[in-house]
């Protein structure tokens, strides 16, 4: 009996290590795969030029990815800049001034909007946002433009976003214990006060998380950026331009046009920019979130 | 011996007399008829207390009984829990601040608070106290320093801290922190100190530094100290409020409390208590 039960818990320590071992290798073996499968792009297109040229014509063997990791990050930061008051307010006034039960009745509709799936937003976007940006805003602006474009891409994403990073606001401001809160009221500080100085500094390392994993969630995010988005192979003059982001060009053509030499690789290649960007930006955020903790 | 209070009976007022005389003519809080209620439940039921000016008052009681309600009552932090429904009046220094049209930012800015756990602000050590002290408007960089130190050594915390003033108060031992949070509190020159059971997180040593530093602190400043450890009370209280099932069973002199308690609840407790 006894040893049975020490078997049992031996063994239960071990699956768990061996389910982290997966979890762990899985990613690397992404990256290593990612890495061989477009090695052979590597052979006759030297890294820098394959990043940082903006000619792409696979037909004559020529592959930038300029424009694309451009389109990418401008639809991203668009869309996290529109994020982050709307997601902070929204957040702070659910947390801190709403009665108790607007915050129950939200959470449901929050995980609703995550669970919408992203084509049923890419269609939102064209029947909206695209004619929108086309008809509205860019007349506004004096600009011409069709409404596909990284405008609409961002904005579509923004939308997309908001569910996911308001989710983990609403965690980090519920986390904060009510006695800090207290504190600072009984020293005399305004609940704005109170908010300003002292809790977005104790959630801060918090916030920067949610914005910097919505960074690397939209980053990736293909579907309905790809649907309003443009999809046309440039390097992006205003936010009315359409423009053509990596998720984008890995869908729509991977599978198709394989005979022209080194295009496969070269998709790869895509996929690859996007998995190094997105650890970059980890990275980064992780190391922010490292110096705001240690205030 | 005049009393304006018939709560304390007049027979023990001598040795609190001596001491107390001019403060009982002027009590810095008057509760009247203070009920509370959450929803349904009663939390405080017609609580009618004066606490003396310059002294300590020990909130005594069972855990659950409403001495952290009564507390909060007093600086208005009930304000943050919505369902909370306050009748009655609450006289701090003559104003109800219950029904008062006074900023109650400043009414706060009248009394330190320290809980149960200290909650250091997420800034500096120095910023902990500099806070408080630029809320009140205080802008000049020297007045604050000078009075960063002051309070600072106020809770025989300066020594300790004096070279790393720009680290994070997070850093500080448990002890050092609720030390630091007395100072912040004290920094906006209250003149209530409300205490939570403040020494409850602490170590013995610490719990000790923070009970002298209230003894001495009765001398410029008026406690209202929450505790259920009745030694600590007994070490501490000049007053004795005790509570049960958020009412008042008992309350008075401490010891003519401790020497003779009368119902039955309080000499349960005390007998258990010892």
């Amino acid at each position: 009996m006894v040893l049975s039960r020490r078997l049992v818990d031996n063994l239960s320590s071990k699956w768990m290590l061996s389910c982290l071992i997966f979890c762990l290798l899985l990613p690397l073996a992404i990256g290593t795969g990612l890495v061989l499968k477009s090695f052979p792009l590597f052979t006759n297109h030297p890294l820098g030029s394959l990043i940082f040229s903006s000619n792409w014509s696979p037909s004559d063997g020529q592959f930038g990815f300029w424009p694309f990791i451009l389109g990418s990050l401008w639809v991203t930061i668009i869309a996290i800049i529109i994020c982050i008051p709307l997601c902070l307010l929204a957040a702070i006034y659910l947390t801190q001034f709403a009665p108790g039960w607007m915050l129950k009745f939200m959470r449901p509709v929050i995980d609703i909007l995550a669970g919408i799936p992203s084509v049923v937003y890419g269609v939102w976007g064209l029947l909206v946002i695209v004619p929108f940006v086309g008809d509205k805003l860019a007349p506004y602006f004096g600009v011409d433009s069709l409404g596909y474009s990284i405008l609409a891409g961002g904005l579509v994403l923004a939308v997309m976003s908001i569910p996911y990073i308001l989710n983990m606001l609403l965690e980090v401001f519920r986390q904060i214990p009510v006695e800090l809160g207290e504190a600072s009221l009984s020293l005399g500080a305004t609940k704005w006060e109170t908010i300003k100085h002292v809790f977005l500094r104790k959630g801060s390392s918090g916030i920067i998380s949610a914005y910097g994993l919505g960074f690397s969630k939209a980053l990736g995010e293909t579907m309905a950026v790809l649907m309003v988005v443009g999809n046309v192979v440039q390097i992006p003059q205003s936010v009315f331009d359409a423009g053509y982001t990596l998720p984008a060009l890995i869908a729509n053509n991977y599978g198709e046009m394989m005979s022209i030499p080194s295009y496969d690789s070269a998709l790869m290649f895509g996929a690859l920019l996007l998995f190094v960007i997105i650890l970059l930006i980890n990275v980064i955020f992780r190391y922010i979130i490292y110096k705001s903790e240690l205030i | 011996m005049q009393t304006t209070t018939p709560i304390f009976k007049t027979n023990h007022v001598e040795r609190e007399t001596k001491l107390h005389a001019v403060a009982m003519e002027v009590p810095i809080v008057d509760i009247q008829n203070l009920n509370v209620s959450a929803r349904k439940t009663q939390i405080l039921k017609n609580i009618n207390i004066i606490i003396p000016k310059n002294s300590i008052t020990v909130l005594l009681g069972p855990s659950g009984c409403g001495k952290t309600t009564l507390l909060k009552c007093l600086n208005r932090l009930t304000d943050l829990y919505s369902d909370l429904h306050l009748t009655g009046s609450i006289k701090i220094d003559g104003d109800d601040i219950l029904n008062t049209k006074i900023d109650i930012t400043h009414i706060r800015q009248k009394m330190g608070l320290l809980l149960q756990k200290p909650y250091p602000l997420p800034m500096s050590i120095y910023e902990n106290i500099a806070y408080g002290l630029r809320l009140k408007g205080i802008r000049k960089r020297s007045v604050i320093s000078e009075k960063v130190e002051k309070h600072l050594k106020e809770v025989a915390l300066w020594d300790e801290v004096k070279d790393r003033l720009k680290s994070s108060a997070q850093k500080l031992s448990i002890g050092q922190q609720q030390r630091l949070c007395l100072a912040r509190g004290l920094a906006v020159e209250p003149e209530i100190i409300l205490a939570d059971e403040p020494t409850s997180a602490l170590d013995p040593i610490s719990s000790r530094v923070i009970e002298e530093e209230f003894l001495k602190l009765r001398n410029d400043y008026t406690i209202i100290h929450v505790t259920h450890i009745l030694r600590q009370a007994r070490r501490l209280a000049d007053y004795v409020v005790f509570m049960y099932y958020g009412e008042i069973v008992e309350y008075g002199p401490a010891d003519e409390i401790f020497e003779t308690p009368k119902p039955d609840i309080l000499k349960e407790y005390m007998k258990v208590g010892h």
